[in-house]
């Protein structure tokens, strides 16, 4: 009998605590790179949605003002003196983030990256938002599409050190000669300023004079482009594409100066990392092999290094820009 | 007369950016085509008029660090104003830019003059307040060029002259400006202010007034730049001109404004921009790598103020000497 009461009152007891720790809610951390660039504020709506989808999540939206490393430090420490349960960084460097994401690993916080990565040993696991190989071959194939006898092509990149911006560089080069005629002439950097970058199109322009077709496979990069194209009275002969968001590039694509571009949907991003980081908080491991799920985009599958891809690029052009310039 | 005129800072200035301009176009001869010349003049002009600012700023012994915000927050609500009310003439938004700019030119001022706040504290405090203002007000989104009307970004780059009127522009406030610091009481009182604070008190100068003055314009002309920077580049977001405060003190700086104050003329502010501006737009076109881009620009601004440390050693311009000089 004693023991009885014993047993049902350490049940009732075990009962009350499972409950009361799945009553807590889950406190996920999206860092983006900066606040205030519209892709991440995108991906912010997207992480909102599977937070309101899985119900007992709060989303803490975070990053620095400016787009540096030391920056993200100090919002991940601030993070980890709040005790959330998991943090989704996009990193302003791959390396120098490890040392303080370990640190919140120890805490038994989940780290995951995505968009741009942290090296291995610095989070659990990365989300790709598309293949790095096939957005490498999409930017160059959408300078491609519209030089049908080939011809100069260069690239406006963010920072010399970004490190989604080299790979995909890295991806396109290895690709480019499957291009009939494609010639990449130049790489120079605009460091995600408009002026900077505004400046480097001109460069461009000026020290290339058969220049076709200028690749930007950044957002502020493509937009400054274009614009510059556009001033020096050069759209519809020097085609500005890459990777940017439709709202910021309709204008471009109605004057001419950008045929096409393309991007991943930032919602769907954002939603899946905060889907990821739920996953994860909920005990699934991330290891080589796991198939991991994240709500309506399916489930994620890591390669040997933990990495996987959501999905392919998606082109937008004077058809269908219209429809989706109203959403990100 | 004629040595004294060749040794002046400013045509030694003068020398170093036409030497750099033929230096320039031995690795790249277009950049001294004129269309060319004047591009990069055109790319230069918001600087210009941010250093000058600057300048009777830095005449005062106070220092602006808000300025690139000014701008940016400036840019937001006239391209947030443009989006929502796009009838709205133009002259009107300009005036608009530049009385919200004068607003915050003013807060500085009042801060420093009086509350006594040193001027490094309350521009850097101001500085990111105005940043902040710029995410609540926008609340993070991009005002993108489809969604500007066509004569808003048209302004800036309407040709006169050959020159766009964004070029003009610059030219005629350094012209204003030049008969501002040398034909006016104001002007000789940003002098006077920053030369020995405690003569112009005792010369009817009131110190804090003045300061305030010098602010405020300064902060006219970073909300006239805030539209002319946002029409140009036909983006808006809180970004924008990121930084760009730095490369406005380094314009004065190079532009032989002592730091110290009272010791400057619009001229070197004007050469200091130029100086910057040769650089930032050659350095894209002859071809070395983004690293050495930093350096060089780095090592080019510290030559500069070196050279110009070694040559004030001779006496600036002051117009109130020291008590111990006079007695």
């Amino acid at each position: 009998m004693k023991l009885l009461k014993k047993v049902l009152v350490t049940a009732a007891v075990t009962a009350l605590m499972t409950t009361t720790a799945q009553a807590e809610t889950k406190r996920i951390a999206l860092v983006v790179k900066a606040l205030g660039i519209g892709f991440f504020e995108a991906a912010a709506k997207g992480g909102e949605e599977a937070a309101g989808e899985i119900g007992d999540v709060e989303l803490i939206y975070t990053g620095p003002t400016d787009t540096t490393a030391e920056g993200q430090i100090e919002v991940i420490n601030s993070l980890i003196a709040q005790k959330v349960d998991a943090i989704a960084v996009s990193a302003n460097d791959q390396d120098a983030l490890v040392p303080a994401l370990k640190k919140a690993m120890q805490r038994g916080i989940k780290v995951i990256s995505w968009d741009s990565g942290v090296a291995a040993d610095g989070r659990m696991l990365h989300l790709n938002p598309s293949s790095n190989a096939l957005i490498g071959n999409m930017i160059v194939k959408l300078a491609a599409d519209h030089l049908p006898d080939g011809g100069d092509v260069a690239v406006l990149s963010a920072s010399a050190t970004a490190t989604n911006q080299n790979i995909w560089i890295e991806e396109m080069n290895k690709v480019t000669d499957q291009y009939n005629g494609i010639n990449v002439v130049a790489t120079v950097y605009g460091d995600d300023l408009a002026d900077k970058s505004y400046r480097e199109a001109e460069g461009l322009m000026k020290s290339h004079a058969d220049l076709k077709a200028i690749i930007a496979p950044t957002s502020v990069g493509i937009v400054a482009a274009a614009q510059a194209v556009s001033d020096a009275g050069k759209a519809g002969e020097i085609n500005v594409t890459g990777l940017g968001l439709p709202s910021e590039m309709a204008g471009h694509i109605e004057s001419g100066a950008s045929k096409s571009f393309a991007i991943w949907n930032p919602i769907d991003l954002g939603y899946s990392a905060v889907m990821l980081a739920n996953s994860l908080i909920d005990g699934i491991e991330a290891a080589p092999g796991a198939e991991i799920p994240m709500g309506r985009m399916g489930t994620l599958t890591l390669d040997d290094n933990s990495e996987g891809a959501m999905a392919d690029p998606f082109v937008y052009d004077a058809s269908n820009i219209d429809d989706f310039k109203d959403i990100f | 007369m004629l040595i004294r005129a060749l040794k002046s800072r400013e045509m030694i200035l003068a020398l170093a950016i036409a030497i750099l301009i033929g230096l320039i176009a031995m690795q790249f001869p277009g950049f001294i085509a004129p269309d060319n010349l004047a591009d990069a003049f055109n790319d230069t002009s918001p600087l210009i008029i941010l250093a000058l600012g600057q300048m009777i700023v830095i005449l005062t012994r106070c220092i602006d660090l808000s300025v690139a915000a000014n701008l940016a927050l400036t840019g937001m609500l006239v391209a947030m104003i443009n989006t929502q009310f796009p009838a709205l003439p133009i002259p009107v938004l300009i005036t608009i830019a530049i009385a919200a700019g004068t607003v915050m030119g003013a807060i500085n001022g009042l801060l420093t003059w009086k509350l006594d706040i040193p001027p490094i504290v309350v521009t850097l405090g101001t500085m990111t307040i105005y940043r902040g203002l710029i995410f609540l007000l926008s609340e993070g989104q991009w005002i993108n060029a489809h969604e500007m009307s066509d004569s808003f970004k048209a302004l800036p780059r309407h040709e006169f002259l050959s020159l766009p009127l964004l070029s003009w522009i610059a030219i005629a406030i350094t012209l204003a400006f030049i008969v501002l610091v040398a034909r006016t009481p104001l002007g000789r009182a940003f002098y006077a202010v920053g030369g020995n604070p405690n003569a112009a008190v005792y010369a009817g100068i009131d110190v804090g007034r003045t300061q305030f003055l010098a602010f405020t314009l300064c902060g006219a002309l970073a909300g006239l730049t805030g539209y002319l920077w946002v029409s140009r580049y036909a983006v808006a977001y809180v970004d924008i001109a990121g930084g760009f405060e730095l490369d406005v003190v380094a314009a004065c700086v190079i532009g032989g404004i002592s730091i110290a104050g009272g010791v400057g003329t619009v001229i070197g502010a004007f050469l200091g921009a130029i100086f910057l501006g040769v650089i930032k737009n050659a350095l894209p076109v002859i071809g070395i790598s983004p690293f050495a881009q930093l350096a060089i620009s780095g090592a080019a601004i510290i030559i500069a103020v070196a050279f110009n440390a070694r040559s004030s050693r001779r006496k600036g311009r002051l117009i109130l000497k020291h008590e111990e000089a006079v007695g």
